[in-house]
């Protein structure tokens, strides 16, 4: 947890948001729309006697009452999947439309990729990309457990990815969920932290830049891209931001925030930031009983 | 021209389009479900047919270019090029809620025990061979996957890794 405390300055209550990093997660888990509706699946919760708590902002996330969703019908059938409350905002922010073409960058193992085909009726073309080949298959795996027919799968380094293969000359949408230093997920996996250093914080900052340039280059003008990372660095966050505002042709957008969350920051450690920045949100753990999540919406002006 | 594990290819619409032999066609593929299962064309309407490897074939919604060599396209299917074609769990799941035909219904303690991957000595006056196991969920019929029916003996094909836990 010392890690943390390079965010006291950002951070509101402090101390409660510490205690929240401590706590496990609510089981939470996403109705898969193309198999079954919300109401269909809290039919079958019901039927189980597994009981379930709704959200007001998202109809499709349920809080389970049990620790093993996985042991339910409705997930043998594919009709929910495991999905961290906060995890399913950045598909919402993208707001993907059926008949777009939408990308989404770094997609394993795919729970943000199901959602997005779920916004889109199972039509296309969404392509899931990955670099891994271990993590794609379980992409693989879960798409088709969710029943998705519209996705087309590319193993490339999002840096340098080509829309040869899939045929396209551009999107009309990408999500990029960055690979991260994951600070946000230390609720699920508490050993997260372990190994934190500042200079795989800088590293994987570089990583960030290169994939987030190549989306806004493949998007079409006027095209959105969503920019997300479960991770509190700034390094990672707003600086990857404001490096692309200075060489890509895309302004931040604002998107309205269902969950209760924070701006992003325009000052760290003596760096200045594009003012906006300020157009991020970012959502700390106590704020909303989530994990920590940083997400931006981005418009291609060129 | 030939197979190819790591390249998805188009399937020929019909018979005279086909160019490599043993290679499945739309038509035939989009007509066996419809007898086998009395799922119709229509259902296909806006999918495209996709073979890779040896008798794997995918169901995309939509179309991209043909051949292409990427790393998934869509669902897997169907299983062609054995005596008897395959569907797979996954494709009866998202498909087979419009199954007319070769649906077994389970009972609760029939259904468990499918998806649990056991075999069960079961009364069925219907076709032999790959059928849709079924059960009733949230007031209306959801089908479980495929199970293969012989000799008294209904089958769980249900794969390892899509079996319900304990």
């Amino acid at each position: 947890m010392e890690v943390l405390s390079r965010y006291e300055p950002l951070v509101d209550d402090f101390e409660a948001f510490l205690a929240a990093c401590e706590r496990p997660l609510p089981s939470v888990v996403r109705v898969n729309t193309i198999k079954a509706g919300v109401e269909r699946t809290k039919r079958a919760l019901d039927e189980e006697g597994v009981d379930y708590e709704g959200r007001a902002w998202n109809p499709t996330v349920l809080e389970l009452e049990t620790g093993k969703p996985g042991n339910t019908w409705p997930y043998f059938h594919g009709w929910i999947h495991g999905q961290e409350e906060v995890s399913s905002l950045p598909a919402t922010v993208l707001d993907p439309q059926p008949g777009e073409r939408v990308l989404d960058a770094c997609a394993a193992p795919g729970g943000k990729t199901a959602q997005i085909a779920a916004l889109m009726d199972d039509t296309g073309p969404v392509v899931a990309n990955d670099n891994n080949l271990g993590r794609l298959s379980a992409l693989r795996f879960n798409a088709e457990r969710l029943g998705l027919t519209n996705v087309a799968v590319t193993r490339q380094d999002a840096r340098n990815f080509s829309l040869k293969p899939v045929g396209l000359d551009a999107f009309d949408r990408v999500l990029v969920d960055a690979p991260c230093s994951c600070e946000g997920i230390i609720r699920k996996r508490p050993d997260t932290l372990d190994e934190w250093s500042l200079s795989h914080v800088e590293g994987v900052s570089g990583v960030q830049k290169g994939i987030l340039k190549r989306a806004i280059q493949a998007t079409c003008e006027g095209g959105t891209v969503v920019y997300s990372t479960c991770t509190f660095a700034p390094e990672e966050n707003e600086a990857v931001l404001d490096h692309v505002l200075e060489h890509e042709d895309c302004r931040v957008v604002e998107f309205d925030s269902a969950l209760d969350s924070r701006p992003g920051v325009t000052e760290w450690q003596g760096e200045e930031y594009d003012a906006s920045v300020r157009k991020a949100r970012r959502y700390y753990p106590h704020h909303n009983d989530t994990g920590g999540f940083f997400c931006a919406k981005l418009e291609v002006t060129g | 021209m030939s197979n190819d594990g790591q390249r998805f290819d188009r399937l020929p619409a019909t018979d005279a389009e086909r160019e490599l032999e043993n290679r499945a066609t739309r038509e035939e593929v989009v007509e066996w479900w419809d007898q086998r299962f009395g799922i119709g064309p229509e259902e296909f309407e806006d999918h495209s047919f996709w073979e890779k490897g040896a008798g794997k074939i995918w169901v995309l919604h939509g179309a991209v270019p043909s051949p292409t060599e990427i790393e998934g396209l869509g669902m897997k299917f169907l299983r062609t090029r054995q005596e008897h074609w395959k569907p797979t769990t996954n494709a009866v799941q998202r498909f087979g809620r419009e199954a007319t035909r070769n649906v077994i219904d389970l009972d609760p303690e029939e259904a468990m025990a499918f998806v649990r991957g056991k075999d069960q000595e079961l009364e069925w006056d219907g076709d032999w061979g790959y059928l849709i196991a079924a059960h009733e969920i949230a007031g209306g019929r959801e089908p479980l996957g495929v199970g293969l029916y012989l000799h008294g003996e209904l089958r769980s094909v249900v794969p390892k890794g899509r079996r319900r836990e304990d």
